[in-house]
């Protein structure tokens, strides 16, 4: 199996490489977590594009139930084609939708699967699914069959930290949290996203990037996803050049600013610094 | 060797098992990393460590077991250590002038032999001396040592070079739970407050029943309605306001903010440094007081009350009529705390003071008794426990 590796669009640190690949060594999932907007569900399509297979994604929302990503018995259309009298309801199979879980176990290749946001789910979720993460097969009741992978996905779970996870879920798997990137990878992330950029606007604007990042008692910290898209918008947008050089003078707020802060708070707050800043002077 | 790195983490209160550690050999011999110690360092943190915040007692563990390197099997070390990151590090960390200081060894090459050998030859722990590998010698080995041209075999910070190790630089510091509190941990802690109970009034469909009832009827659809469920657990807060708790107003604002998100049922409350016969609903106005009667009759017993505050005062200011640094207070504060104590079941004081001081406090020694022992420290592990408490 071939090792994942940055790739021409992904930076993986070493140390995420390596549990990456401990993961995939040793058939267990790999558990993300890490700020928002720190690449964690792109890791998963990466390490498909890497290793060349296709990828499922089971994204997970508060009423997500296990059930539903082994499979789902749909009684209501059967009862309805009962009342029709149609002859499907005479096998029972007809009834059962596939959930992603199966799909994910009947590939004929080594997949990946990534259940995106485990952590949105009920606090019992994780533990629901222990035993089809571990052994990879489960048991259709309805149908009285065993379903067991054909080639052990690997499975990849992204977490934002809302809740705690269960112990014994933790144990099953390789953990790697993604730290905040340093402004040198960071620049390599720039760069991969746009390879075009000018050297000078790129340290302007991570010189702001990072500035904002320091500023005390902001609500939502900028991630890296939002400053892709900042940078994106100040490319697109075709800003005089000088304008990212101004900001110390008069500007605690960079331009375009939306991109980089979220939350109204904190663009007053930024606009009360400046306007301390001003008065100081 | 690996038995003894499982038992140091194990011991620094990462909650690790045998089958992780399994993982790990098992990893190792898959050949999932190449001899170099970085790696090991990584990968056994992605296999044994399932949270951030255990980061930091990882590095402290790690670095704890690589400096006490005489204690290692050396079979290990040999392996383990391979060369080219030993010669790396001299590479990194040598300069001319330190190179021409040494005059015992020639070069490198000699060094490095030398390094080998002594492995080989010690077989017991050492310390000082000018020889064998251990800490604080003048040997060219080991850590801690004078030697210019001395191989660091893992040690806290710097002492002559800039060989810093990944986990000697403590970077998940501030991740670990005793450290760090937010308004999410918080929440995460709060949930397990949660208390589901069926309220009359709200009703949702109950499946199970109206499937029973439906059959028994012969297929006639008969509809079965429950009450709701809904969290049901009340909580007072009791916020200490005093000079003293300044430093924590953050601390004390996000445990607010989370317990506002947590909790329907919630009423809070400000004082002073300690509780007397009335309380303030708004800081900034503190002319409007709340009388601790009109709490006590209003709130019943089930309200769970949490005080927040670093009991740091005056001992009189608890015991004794007229205490109180604001006002004249008919009786001793401890009686109107006892008051609370007795109209409510279950009482908690969470405290920002660290737990190791607490001793040296005349007046905290004496609120953690008056709370019969129910006084935590307020980081995440004692507002878990706490609330573990509270939720009994």
């Amino acid at each position: 199996m071939k090792k994942f590796t940055s790739t021409d669009n992904y930076i993986a640190t070493p140390d995420l490489e390596l549990a990456v690949n401990a993961a995939i060594s040793l058939e267990k999932p790999l558990l993300i977590k890490g700020e928002p907007g720190t690449g964690k569900t792109l890791l998963a399509e990466e390490i498909a594009k890497s290793i060349n297979t296709e990828i499922i994604k089971w994204h997970i929302k508060s009423t997500t139930k296990a059930q539903q990503g082994l499979y789902e018995y749909d009684a209501i259309t059967r009862l309805r084609d009962s009342q029709l009298g149609d002859s499907r309801i005479e096998d029972i199979s007809n009834y059962i939708v596939k959930g992603k879980l199966w799909e994910a176990f009947q590939s004929d290749k080594k997949i990946v699967l990534l259940i995106d946001e485990i952590d949105k789910a009920d606090i019992e979720f994780p533990n629901d699914l222990l035993l089809e993460l571990d052994k990879m097969e489960f048991f259709v009741y309805e149908t009285k069959e065993n379903i067991s992978a054909k080639n052990r996905p690997i499975v990849i779970i992204t977490s934002n930290n809302e809740k705690e996870l269960p112990d014994a879920f933790l144990r099953r798997c390789i953990f790697h949290y993604i730290n905040f990137p340093e402004r040198d990878v960071m620049e390599q992330i720039v760069n991969v996203h746009f390879p075009k950029i000018k050297k000078k606007l790129l340290s302007e604007a991570l010189d702001v990037f990072f500035e904002l990042r320091e500023v005390p008692g902001l609500k939502k910290n900028p991630s890296t996803s939002e400053l892709i898209d900042w940078i994106k918008l100040l490319l697109s947008d075709d800003i005089p050049k000088d304008i990212l050089h101004e900001r110390d003078e008069n500007k605690a707020i960079p331009p375009l600013h939306g991109a980089l802060i979220k939350n109204e708070q904190d663009v007053q707050m930024l606009e009360r610094l400046r306007f301390m800043l001003r008065r100081g002077k | 060797m690996l038995i003894d790195f499982f038992l140091t983490l194990k011991k620094s209160g990462i909650k690790t098992t045998l089958k992780e550690l399994l993982d790990l050999i098992k990893a190792l011999h898959l050949g999932v990393i190449k001899f170099k110690t970085e790696d090991f360092y990584y990968l056994s943190r992605s296999i044994m460590v399932k949270d951030e915040k255990y980061f930091d007692r990882f590095d402290r563990a790690f670095s704890i077991f690589f400096n006490g390197m005489s204690d290692l099997d050396l079979e290990f070390l040999q392996n383990e250590i391979p060369e080219e990151w030993l010669r790396k590090q001299f590479e990194k960390t040598l300069s001319k002038e330190d190179r021409d200081k040494i005059k015992s060894l020639k070069d490198l090459e000699e060094l490095m032999k030398k390094f080998m050998e002594t492995f080989n030859e010690q077989r017991e722990r050492h310390q000082g001396g000018d020889k064998w590998i251990g800490t604080g010698g003048t040997s060219p080995f080991g850590a801690y040592g004078s030697n210019p041209f001395g191989i660091r075999v893992g040690q806290d910070g710097n002492r002559n070079f800039s060989a810093a190790k990944v986990w000697d630089k403590r970077k998940y510091m501030n991740l670990d739970d005793d450290v760090e509190i937010g308004t999410r941990n918080i929440k995460v802690v709060l949930k397990k407050l949660r208390k589901f109970t069926r309220v009359p009034g709200d009703e949702e469909l109950d499946i199970d029943q109206t499937i029973r009832k439906t059959s028994d009827n012969g297929g006639y659809v008969d509809i079965v309605l429950k009450p709701e469920r809904k969290n049901q657990v009340k909580v007072l807060l009791f916020f200490d306001v005093g000079g003293s708790m300044d430093p924590y107003i953050r601390l004390c604002e996000e445990l607010f903010s989370a317990a506002k998100y947590e909790f329907k049922n919630m009423e809070y409350f400000y004082f002073h440094n300690f509780v007397y016969e009335g309380v303030w609903r708004n800081n900034e106005r503190r002319e409007e007081v709340v009388n601790l009667d009109d709490i006590i009759n209003k709130y019943s017993s089930d309200y769970k009350i949490i005080f927040v505050g670093d009991a740091s005062m005056g001992i009189y200011e608890i015991t004794h009529i007229n205490g109180s640094i604001e006002h004249y207070n008919d009786k001793p504060g401890e009686s109107y705390f006892k008051r609370i104590q007795n109209h409510f079941d279950k009482l908690v004081w969470l405290n920002p003071i660290p737990r190791e001081d607490w001793d040296y406090s005349q007046s905290i020694d004496y609120t953690r008794f008056l709370t019969e022992n129910k006084m935590y420290n307020f980081t995440i592990d004692g507002v878990n426990q706490a609330v573990r408490y509270l939720s009994k």
